[in-house]
């Protein structure tokens, strides 16, 4: 028996309260919703994945066509329409842009508040401290010139970025001569290119703030301050004071799948493809998106839709080789002897059989122990 | 320094729940499955160590669905 969803019974307990519907009806009403309910719930057998395969490859194919690019907004610059779909199904380590929508607590909203925060998050490498890097090849030194004047507004100045430089250095002196920073190499006779090499070693290495966020925007959105950022980093994100950790956004699904669990990354899956299509004005039904979700965590581990994923970890071997790689699976199936079961709808198109979709799922079955048990008692009452 | 926020306090993670024996085997009844053909979750998610479930055990999960408003989803705790 289907019960209604909840969505339904508050809509109608909604309705019934404006009407003033008196008690006895309601019954009556709840039992007709019921019926038309059940006429719209999809039955046993229909081919659901091949509808929603269809209902979002359609769509996806005009949104090729109608892709556009905007010069010159503010903000940060995302991944849209076609290529961000494709990195989602096909479940990319690390999206191309990754992002993050960070809320702030209630104490922090102002923006001079919000800008304190996104200090506190920004990273800052060694590279944005210095002013000018010198390699003088006659000491075999690197000079750094330090902006002393900007170190002090991320709480910096040359006695911490040395200790942090000695922290992260092995094998290298360091000296502090004015506004300046000397390292040198306790190796003797340092090539050219093993200078360069730590030059660029050491302008890179972190100083302040969270690693992997590369720009920090503050925003309004609504009535309150939001912050979005270039780069991902949700776990660290969350302890930083004045952050909302509870709402914290990423787009990074496998990011989400490690910090936040398997059920989280399902419903950042869900967003992230009905709104990139959703940008890009096409209209797919929701339930189509969740059911791609639903299959690509359904191990427990995001699965892409593809060779490597969904579509290579099928049970039947002739339906992985109708997709790719069709000697590879057949080959390897028949070394190892492996048996087809016909459970699916590829194989038996294949062969020419009953595709267990729809009416052909159902055999007619008998119980045979049963029936005589009855014809027993039968001919016995008979007697 | 501000005091760690709990997985399962975040929006986007639905209340996972373990089941009694009883429980599932009500869910089985209802649906005629087997265990194995319940969706999984991995023994070393997030949220399963959090909650302290183990290998075996049958999760509850409450979405809140766009949808439906509240859909119940259950998965099995596997090894990897």
């Amino acid at each position: 028996m289907i019960d209604l969803p909840k969505s339904i019974l508050e809509k109608a307990e909604k309705i019934f309260e404006e009407k003033k519907i008196p008690q006895h009806k309601r019954e009556k009403i709840l039992e007709n919703l019921k019926n038309a309910y059940k006429l719209y719930v999809y039955e046993p057998g229909e081919a659901i994945g091949i509808v929603s395969a269809q209902s979002i490859s359609e769509p996806a194919t005009q949104m090729t066509m109608r892709s556009y690019h905007v010069a010159g907004s503010a903000g940060i610059r995302v991944t849209l329409g076609l290529p961000r779909l494709m990195e989602i199904f096909d479940a990319r380590r690390t999206p191309t842009t990754p992002m993050m929508v960070i809320y702030l607590d209630k104490q922090y909203q102002t923006k001079e508040k919000a800008r304190e925060v996104a200090a506190r998050i920004k990273e800052v490498r060694i590279r944005e401290m210095v002013t000018d890097d010198v390699i003088d090849l006659l000491n075999s030194q690197l000079e750094l010139k330090i902006d002393l004047k900007k170190a002090v507004l991320f709480n910096l100045d040359k006695e911490k970025i040395i200790d942090n430089l000695k922290k992260n250095t092995k094998d290298v002196t360091i000296k502090s001569h004015e506004d300046k920073i000397l390292v040198s190499p306790k190796k003797e006779d340092t090539s050219i290119r093993e200078m360069q090499k730590l030059k660029s070693k050491i302008l890179d290495m972190h100083l302040y703030g969270i690693k992997g966020i590369q720009q920090v925007v503050v925003k309004r959105e609504g009535d309150e301050w939001v912050l979005n950022t270039l780069g991902s980093n949700v776990k660290k994100v969350m302890a930083v004071e004045g952050v909302d950790g509870a709402r914290t956004e990423t787009n990074d699904i496998h990011e989400v799948a490690k910090t936040l669990g398997i059920e989280a990354a399902r419903f950042v899956i869900i967003k992230e493809a009905s709104k990139t299509l959703e940008e890009q004005g096409l209209e797919v039904d929701i339930r189509h998106i969740m059911l791609v979700a639903d299959a690509m965590t359904a191990t427990g581990k995001i699965q892409a839709i593809g060779r490597y994923g969904v579509a290579g970890s099928k049970g039947s071997v002739l339906a992985r080789a109708a997709f790719e790689e069709t000697i590879k699976h057949l080959t390897a199936a028949s070394i190892r002897g492996r048996k087809d079961r016909f459970n699916g709808a590829i194989e038996n198109v294949m062969v020419g059989k009953l595709v267990p979709i729809g009416t052909g799922m159902f055999d007619l079955t008998m119980k045979a122990d049963e029936n005589e048990k009855e014809e027993n008692s039968k001919s016995k009452e008979s007697k | 320094m501000k005091e760690e926020i709990k997985i399962t306090d975040h929006v986007i993670v639905p209340k996972h729940e373990i089941l009694t024996p009883d429980e599932i085997k009500h869910l089985l009844d209802t649906y005629k499955i087997s265990i194995n053909q319940l969706p999984r979750i991995a023994e070393d998610d997030v949220v399963v160590k959090e909650i302290g479930a183990n290998v075996g055990d049958v999760l509850k999960i409450t979405r809140s669905s766009h949808t439906a408003g509240v859909t119940h989803y259950y998965r099995l705790v596997v090894k990897e």
